[in-house]
């Protein structure tokens, strides 16, 4: 019965797959292809060398600079909240566990533009620790470290959300083989935990990451716009437009596509080494298949 | 991973040592298409400096929307000077005890070194003869403007309709109202900013009319093209000013106050002036004025303050929730 309609399924009159076919594709063409194309087009629109020189740009090279610092900056406390969350999320049993998965949502839930103002409220000049970050000179809004906090509110949900229902999925029995073998728990986490979970750490780096540089609102009230300095790609697209600067504008923004083309190529690396990597356990344990 | 924190406190240091360089560092907080203007005013002032005082400045620039970059000064944005397009603006940061309550008084000129006015830009060959204010209130003419309550060029708009419609025979409050409500009514959608109404109207091609400052039609033709579109000047317009001031919290604070204050005092020398009029915006300078005529043709203006009493009270009678504004789009 079932395999009837399986065939069935794939047998689908030939206009029915080609209709189907176009919209899938058109669709794609005209909200993804369309718009990417055109930034490029743009960028372009006054030769490669009026482009080149958009990019020569001191301001624009900062902003590049700046994205790619920021990125890299949220990183390893991405990682850090990520792995820790999933891990006790997964491997046990807690009063307020469904509270804590609610709260890792949270930043997906509120808008950017709010997330950028809850840290004027926190760290501004008038917010409740302004006054005391002012007295010791330290410089949290309006600078790096503030643009740094607001993007880390922004994409820690990311690895987390990626790693729970892995590791649920693959429950504790290897972790607790591992202990029971007499490994402690830093070598369970390096030797059987790690691995295990690898590609889907990589991936939720990937998105985290993909977030991070293309990040607008948060950013953007946190930042002062300070040129040179505290603007980040997405910042400085904005600001050259608004200024009658259409081929800077699309210069940065091709860089800032170019990036998020990187990120969308390892991101197919990773799902495909994730795929073979299933593949072949499965193919290592052919009993567990009939389970 | 190791590795990894190396980088990323190597990057910090690197963007840290960049900025340690200068004697004293200015922040220049400005709207947001004041960077043409600064730009070419910077290395003057520099110069000057260096001269004057031996020191060597680095300046720095922040750009956003005017009513934005306000509150990022009085969120911290350690600024220490501000250049905005609205009075309204910098009357906020008084408010708020971050500049001196007579900021106006501090420099000539109400503290703006600089003016432009409010024109009309319209499809080349003006097809609908569009002149006046009176023009664009008629029957099947499509006027863009952006938002007339929370955007500087809406309201300077609405301001500039009613100013001119209580000069013509007769003139009074309640015919302004009446007015400005049927050149709104011409308004088929309010852009969200200048830049916005700028694209609604060179790009989409909506609309017969345009209103914007002077000074931005330049920059218009920088990117659309000059034959694409002519400039008219009505015969009653705004003259909007650029107010600047030493953000006293600030500069207190840094100890740069000597420096912060010559910036803004720089902008009224010659050189400061012939840079804003070949920004296209209008010099206080007589003698520049007319040695830039070409650009500048002689417009009638009116200020804030001569018609509705001052930008404050402006907004309140207008734009505040229940002004006229209001009325008029509630009747709507």
């Amino acid at each position: 019965m079932s395999h009837n309609k399986l065939t069935r399924a794939t047998q689908e009159p030939a206009w029915v797959r080609a209709t189907l076919l176009a919209v899938g594709l058109g669709f794609l063409f005209f909200f993804l292809g369309m718009p990417l194309l055109a930034v490029f087009v743009e960028a372009l629109a006054q030769g490669l060398p009026v482009y080149l020189e958009a990019l020569k740009d001191p301001e624009t090279r900062s902003a590049i600079w700046l994205t790619v610092v920021i990125a890299l900056a949220v990183l390893p406390f991405n990682i850090l909240f990520g792995v820790a969350a999933a891990w006790v999320i997964a491997k046990f049993d807690f009063r307020g566990k469904s509270l804590l998965i609610t709260l890792i949502d949270l930043p997906f839930a509120v808008s950017p533009v709010v997330a950028g103002l809850i840290f004027i409220l926190l760290f501004g000049a008038q917010g409740y620790f302004g006054p005391w970050l002012a007295a010791n000179e330290y410089k949290v809004i309006f600078a790096v470290p503030g643009m740094i906090i607001a993007t880390l509110f922004i994409t820690f949900p990311f690895i987390a959300r990626e790693l729970i229902p892995l590791m649920q999925s693959q429950g504790k029995d290897e972790e607790e083989a591992a202990i029971s073998l007499g490994a402690s728990g830093w070598q369970m986490f390096w030797r059987v935990t790690l691995p295990n979970i690898k590609w889907g750490l990589l991936y939720g780096v990937i998105l985290s990451n993909a977030r991070a540089m293309g990040e607008f609102g948060a950013v953007s009230v946190v930042s002062g716009h300070i040129r040179g300095e505290t603007n980040t790609l997405p910042l400085h697209v904005e600001i050259l437009y608004n200024e009658y600067n259409a081929i800077g504008a699309f210069a940065a923004a091709s860089v800032l596509a170019l990036l998020a083309l990187v990120t969308l190529v390892a991101k197919t690396i990773v799902e495909w080494r994730m795929r073979k990597e299933t593949d072949m356990l499965n193919a290592e344990l052919p009993g567990e298949k009939t389970q | 991973m190791k590795s990894l924190r190396l980088t990323v406190s190597s990057l910090f240091l690197a963007l840290a040592s960049a900025t340690a360089l200068a004697d004293a560092t200015l922040l220049n907080a400005s709207y947001d298409v004041a960077r043409d203007v600064y730009k070419d005013y910077n290395p003057l002032f520099q110069k000057y400096w260096k001269a004057k005082t031996g020191e060597s400045l680095e300046l720095k620039q922040s750009h956003a929307g005017s009513t934005k970059q306000v509150r990022a000064v009085a969120d911290g944005l350690e600024a220490d000077v501000v250049t905005m397009n609205q009075a309204n603006d910098v009357e906020f940061l008084a408010d708020k005890g971050l500049v001196a309550k007579d900021w106006a008084k501090k420099f000539p000129n109400n503290a703006s070194p600089y003016t432009s006015a409010m024109v009309f830009i319209v499809r080349k060959g003006n097809p609908k003869a569009l002149k006046d204010w009176g023009d664009l209130a008629a029957a099947g003419v499509q006027v863009i403007i952006p938002h007339p309550k929370n955007t500087g060029n809406g309201r300077n708009t609405y301001l500039s309709a009613w100013a001119w419609a209580l000069r013509q025979p007769g003139g009074n409050d309640a015919k302004a109202q009446e007015f400005v409500g049927k050149l709104l009514k011409n308004a088929p959608l309010f852009a969200a900013g200048g830049r916005d109404a700028t694209t609604t109207f060179m790009q989409r091609r909506l609309g017969d009319v345009l209103i914007t400052f002077e000074s931005e039609a330049e920059m218009i033709a920088k990117e659309f093209g000059k034959g694409e579109f002519e400039v008219i000047h009505p015969s009653l317009t705004m003259q909007t000013e650029f107010p600047v001031a030493v953000v006293d919290k600030v500069v207190d604070k840094k100890g740069t106050r000597k420096q912060a204050t010559a910036y803004l005092e720089y902008l009224w020398s010659k050189e400061g002036q012939e840079n804003a009029a070949q920004n296209y915006l209008r010099p206080r300078d007589p003698e520049l004025l007319k040695k830039y005529a070409a650009f500048f043709p002689p417009v009638k203006t009116f200020t804030v303050d001569e018609v509705f009493g001052g930008a404050h009270k402006a907004f309140v009678t207008h734009f505040k929730d229940g002004g006229s504004f209001d009325q008029i789009y509630v009747a709507k």
